[in-house]
């Protein structure tokens, strides 16, 4: 590698790193920015008169008398209790992760182990499932979880959204199994193992880079659904994406746009977290076999 | 039960004989409605009954959510809070029940202008009233010298001086945001024109008349003074422009008056200056270009009795006049409550009353025409299409809905 | 594996999926053929706070419960709603057909029409997006690749933002920037000399916003795959071609994609059938006026108080044909390779 780099022409290398710096640009830039208005007050942070006064705060100072305030994240916080959306949000993603993890690693597996006809028809099934728009789906449910007194809780939200997402699970977990060499549970089934036992105790252990990757994006799958979140769940355990959609207003009356930015900037937080303690398991993960098609 | 019964019914007696408002209730209650502050404020007045659960889902979304919550047996909601355009959709699917005879034993407090009617049953009881009309910057007229406007083609004269005299690029504003909001601007001017949507007692649509090409021509010319950018302009982004300055004169909702002035980082030309009147006739009619709207409440179908007269007391409460006492909430909306005083903010909507403005039609098949309407109006403000293509497109977009629906053959 | 343990294994996950996709799935279809009822109307007084009384016209329910029992799942339509103006509009298209002159102005008398504006756009979208977000994938996998080791982490982490980013904020964010006053739009302006250049007014520059935005959130996605992918190149084909004096953009070529070419495929795959769906980026940027795809139908359908389950569900029938129809190449590879490897 390094071999490599050393002989690069200087002209290649200079237009990497521009090219890098251009895209982490265009990548980074609207959320700084959205950071950095979050904290002006609506007029400044659209901009409406000037767009300078995004930056320089004109009109949040002549409220706060400085070009900075936290009332949009108070509002948000305290005013509206914000906090109880994030732990919706938080109990959501925990367990549509933990459920579609469970369900969709048995399943996988069994798909990429069976050699039959039926395990490519139920993949393309899948496929076909996944282009089903979800907004079509949730208005399906409403009546039979009206009737049944399911609608609005989030054990209801918590199975759609995990149905909803098994198709990619499956797929990227049966072909992540793909690349665990069939020898290995083959030889435990001779050492006299059922399927399962050979799966709990040869398979689970080595698993863990792909199913960790795969989480990933049901965890993200989780975190940003709209559609399925703001349908089906009550007003009190509304997770943190439709609350922020009510924050935008109605036709009659005044949203909150601030409240809306600061719940932006905060939903964003955990996402940045999260990028920078998995980065290096996605990345691993995807390598270890989920993404070799 | 019947002791169960008449011990209620002798605590409301109390109750109502004194000026208390303790509320007891013996079933279930269970709201759904819209999330503006007023409706929070007649949710949090039902939760303040006692003696059963109350509970409230107040979103954005209630339009999709009330139907199905409705439709089981027993309903998930035993109330809806609804406004003249989505009762209809209620009534449609025959989810709601008649408030005759509740209405005879525990609404005394109510006025009979809140009791809305339907082929002689009462259906809904009103609490709000609403509707757009005019607001405008006195400082920026009184430069140019001239009244409010009283018309449209006024506020046009307007809007050209103070254009020509660079006070202003773009002095009208107005939600003309594709989709819901300019269906609704079109509805206004069209009957403002004199026009109705559909040919007498029946579901064919008649938009393509002459008052549909005068209707979308000075929605056209309106526009020209508008933002460039007015096709994505709901009511929010229409005053967040007036709040900035750029805007002197719009038409707007009722119930954004209160709150024009009072949100952070307005500049003080646009607090001193702010004004507000009636809403504007249009091509000489008498009718002002405007609608008049109502919110109110209505009682689930599919629920027992008790539930029905628990819920009905506990919306009763959550509007009683002495509600009205409280600064905060008189302030809140144009309330229809007996002992309501008008705020300054109000005057707009009392005037649109006065002026005999058209409500909102509260037909079966109002809906898919305004859908229509909103898909597909904007090619016309574009440019891309004429008044007499937009209009026929709106009609045959219209009737495919409507006989998907079954109101025509 | 025999049948009996892989119907245990499969069994959760394959419930999941049944009963809260394929279920729906059925009820969807069955909805598309068959509407409401008829509506039996009458004429009744109605009164309003502030107005009075006047007549209304409203649905008999009486009248039109018997008819519900009678019929509980509605009125059989047949493909008559597949047929309407508000999707494949059959009727419409043989007249445009008929009366127009040359084909450009029966391509315009499509546009008027709103299921063929829809899939214009959703095309346009689908095959303007996914083959820059591959490319821009590939060249910035390329490039952290070739970054200092250092600097890797740093750049992965910036880059993966767009795509995890919930959609709807995504573009709410970009929404505020390409504002005629926002500080793209006037920079945009700046750019162009052009001070009266707004983004939000022009179908042509909207679109263009809407695919960038496509672009900007999808790279990423690529990105990650394609430099997991490189990861595992094969280092004594590259010192190979290397030693036969192959270029660098050589080496790309004939070691490099070849290599990630079933990562291609994947991506291409799932972004084909998530641009086919685009929804979101309409809402976010308001562009209602401009652009509308098919996704939108079915979102305005069964918003707000019409509530038309029937045509919601036309749309979405034809959404997942749309999809299996764009898949169909794709599909057919993989059922070639299936077979090849059992």
């Amino acid at each position: 590698m390094l071999a490599r780099a050393q002989r690069r022409p200087a002209s290649l290398q200079i237009a990497i790193y521009i090219f890098s710096a251009l895209w982490l640009i265009m990548a980074a830039f609207p959320f700084v920015w959205t950071v950095w208005g979050s904290f002006k007050v609506e007029l400044d942070f659209f901009s409406i008169s000037d767009w300078t006064f995004a930056l320089t705060g004109e009109r949040t100072t002549a409220e706060y008398g400085r070009p900075f305030t936290g009332t949009g994240y108070n509002g948000a916080w305290v005013k509206e209790e914000f906090w109880r959306n994030v732990v919706n949000t938080f109990i959501v993603c925990f367990f549509v992760v933990c459920t579609s993890l469970t369900i969709g690693t048995l399943g996988g597996y069994a798909l990429s182990r069976s050699g039959y006809r039926y395990t490519f028809f139920l993949l393309i099934t899948a496929l076909i499932f996944r282009a089903m728009p979800p907004v079509t789906l949730v208005a399906g449910y409403m009546l039979p979880f009206f009737e049944w007194n399911l609608w609005g809780i989030l054990p209801t939200t918590i199975i759609v959204l995990v149905a909803i997402n098994q198709p990619f699970t499956l797929w990227m977990l049966h072909s992540f199994f793909q690349n665990i060499p069939k020898e290995l549970d083959e030889s435990a089934k001779v050492d006299g193992c059922t399927q399962f036992q050979a799966f709990r105790h040869v398979i689970i252990p080595v698993m863990w880079p792909g199913v960790i990757t795969t989480g990933l994006f049901s965890f993200l799958l989780a975190y940003n659904d709209f559609a399925v979140t703001a349908m089906l769940l009550s007003e009190e355990n509304r997770t943190m994406v439709p609350q922020i959609a009510a924050f935008l207003g109605t036709t009659y009356t005044e949203g909150n746009v601030m409240f809306a930015v600061s719940a932006v900037v905060s939903a964003t937080v955990p996402l940045f977290i999260l990028v920078m303690f998995f980065q290096r398991q996605i990345v691993s993960g995807l390598v270890a076999g989920a993404v070799k098609g | 039960m019947f002791l169960k019964k008449v011990a209620l019914l002798s605590a409301i007696t109390f109750i109502g004989g004194s000026a208390v408002s303790a509320c007891e209730i013996s079933a279930r209650v269970s709201i759904v409605g819209n999330e503006f502050p007023a409706i929070q404020t007649v949710g949090a007045g039902a939760q303040e009954c006692t003696g059963a659960e109350v509970s409230s889902n107040l979103t954005k979304d209630h339009q999709s959510i009330n139907v199905p919550g409705m439709q089981g047996n027993p309903a998930e909601y035993t109330s809806a809070i609804i406004a003249n355009s989505s009762i209809v959709a209620l009534m449609n699917e025959d989810v709601i029940r008649p408030l005759d005879d509740l209405v005879a034993k525990h609404g005394s407090d109510l006025q009979s202008s809140q009791l809305i009617k339907i082929g002689g049953e009462i259906m809904a009881v009103a609490f709000m009233a609403n509707a757009q009309h005019l607001m405008y910057r006195s400082d920026i007229l009184e430069q140019i010298g001239v009244e409010p406007p009283k018309t449209y083609e006024a506020m046009l004269d307007a809007a050209k001086m103070i254009r020509e005299q660079g006070i202003m690029e773009n002095p009208i504003g107005g939600a003309y945001a594709s989709g819901w909001n300019l269906a609704q601007e079109f509805n206004n001017m069209f009957l403002g024109y004199g026009g109705s949507h559909f040919k007498d007692g029946s579901a064919e649509p008649n938009v393509s008349s002459e008052a549909g090409i005068n209707a979308l021509n000075m929605m056209k010319q309106l526009s020209d003074y508008m933002n460039p950018d007015f096709l994505t302009h709901d009511s929010n982004a229409t005053n967040a422009e007036y709040r900035a300055g750029n805007v002197a004169l719009l038409n707007m909702w009722g119930s954004r008056a209160a709150s024009q002035t009072t949100a952070e980082g307005v500049t003080d030309a646009v607090k001193n200056g702010h004004a507000i009147s009636g809403p504007m006739t249009v091509g000489g009619g008498s009718v002002p270009a405007s609608t008049l709207w109502w919110d109110g409440w209505t009682v689930a179908k599919n629920i027992s009795d008790e539930e029905a007269e628990a819920t009905f007391v506990a919306m009763m409460n959550a509007i009683r006049p002495s509600k009205m006492e409280d600064e905060n909430i008189r302030t809140q909306a144009v309330w229809l409550i007996e002992g309501y005083s008008p705020t300054e903010a109000a005057v707009g909507v009392f005037e649109a009353a006065k002026m005999a403005t058209t409500p909102y039609p509260m037909l079966p098949y109002m809906g898919l025409m305004h859908s229509a309407l909103g898909a597909e109006l904007s090619d016309f403000m574009q440019g891309k299409e004429s008044a007499e293509q937009a209009l026929a497109d709106i009609e045959a977009a219209y009737v495919a809905s409507a006989k998907e629906k079954g109101f025509l053959n | 594996m025999r049948h009996r343990t892989f119907f245990w294994f499969f069994l959760p996950t394959a419930l999941a999926m049944l009963l809260f996709i394929a279920f729906p799935i059925v009820s969807v279809i069955t909805q598309s053929i068959f509407a409401p009822h008829s509506a039996v109307l009458i004429e009744v007084e109605t009164c309003t706070p502030l107005v009075g009384c006047t007549n209304e016209t409203k649905i008999d329910q009486d009248a039109t419960r018997a008819l519900r029992q009678e019929q509980p799942l509605g009125r059989f339509v047949g493909l008559e709603i597949f047929k309407d103006r508000g999707h494949l509009a059959i009727t419409e298209v043989n007249e445009i057909w008929v009366q127009s002159r040359s084909l450009t102005d029966f391509f315009i008398g499509l546009g008027n029409l709103p299921f063929y504006r829809a899939i214009a756009f959703t095309l346009t979208f689908t095959f303007v997006v996914t083959p820059f977000v591959i490319f821009l994938g590939l060249i910035i996998a390329l490039t952290v690749n070739a970054l200092h080791d250092r600097l890797k982490g740093l750049v992965i982490f910036f880059s993966l933002l767009p795509f995890v980013i919930t959609p709807l904020i995504g573009a709410l964010v970009l929404f505020w920037m390409i504002d005629s006053r926002g500080i793209l739009g006037s920079f945009i302006q700046w750019l162009f000399a052009d001070p009266d250049l707004s983004l939000k007014a022009s179908t042509g520059l909207m679109w263009m916003a809407l695919l960038v935005y496509g672009v900007w959130h999808a790279a990423p996605f690529a990105f990650v795959i394609f430099y997991a992918g490189l990861q595992t190149l094969p280092m004594d084909q590259i010192e190979a071609a290397q030693i036969d004096g192959a270029t660098r953009f050589q080496q790309v070529r004939y070691v490099v994609i070849p290599h990630i070419m079933p990562l291609v495929t994947f991506v291409a795959l799932i972004q084909i059938m998530d641009n086919f769906r685009v929804f979101e980026p309409i809402v976010g940027f308001n562009a209602a006026a401009h652009a509308q795809s098919v996704s939108w139908f079915i979102f305005n359908d069964l918003q707000g108080e019409t509530r038309q389950l029937s045509s919601a569900s036309a749309s979405s029938v034809l959404t997942i044909i749309g999809v299996a129809i764009l898949l169909s190449p794709v599909l057919v590879r993989t059922w070639q390779d299936f077979k090849g490897k059992t």
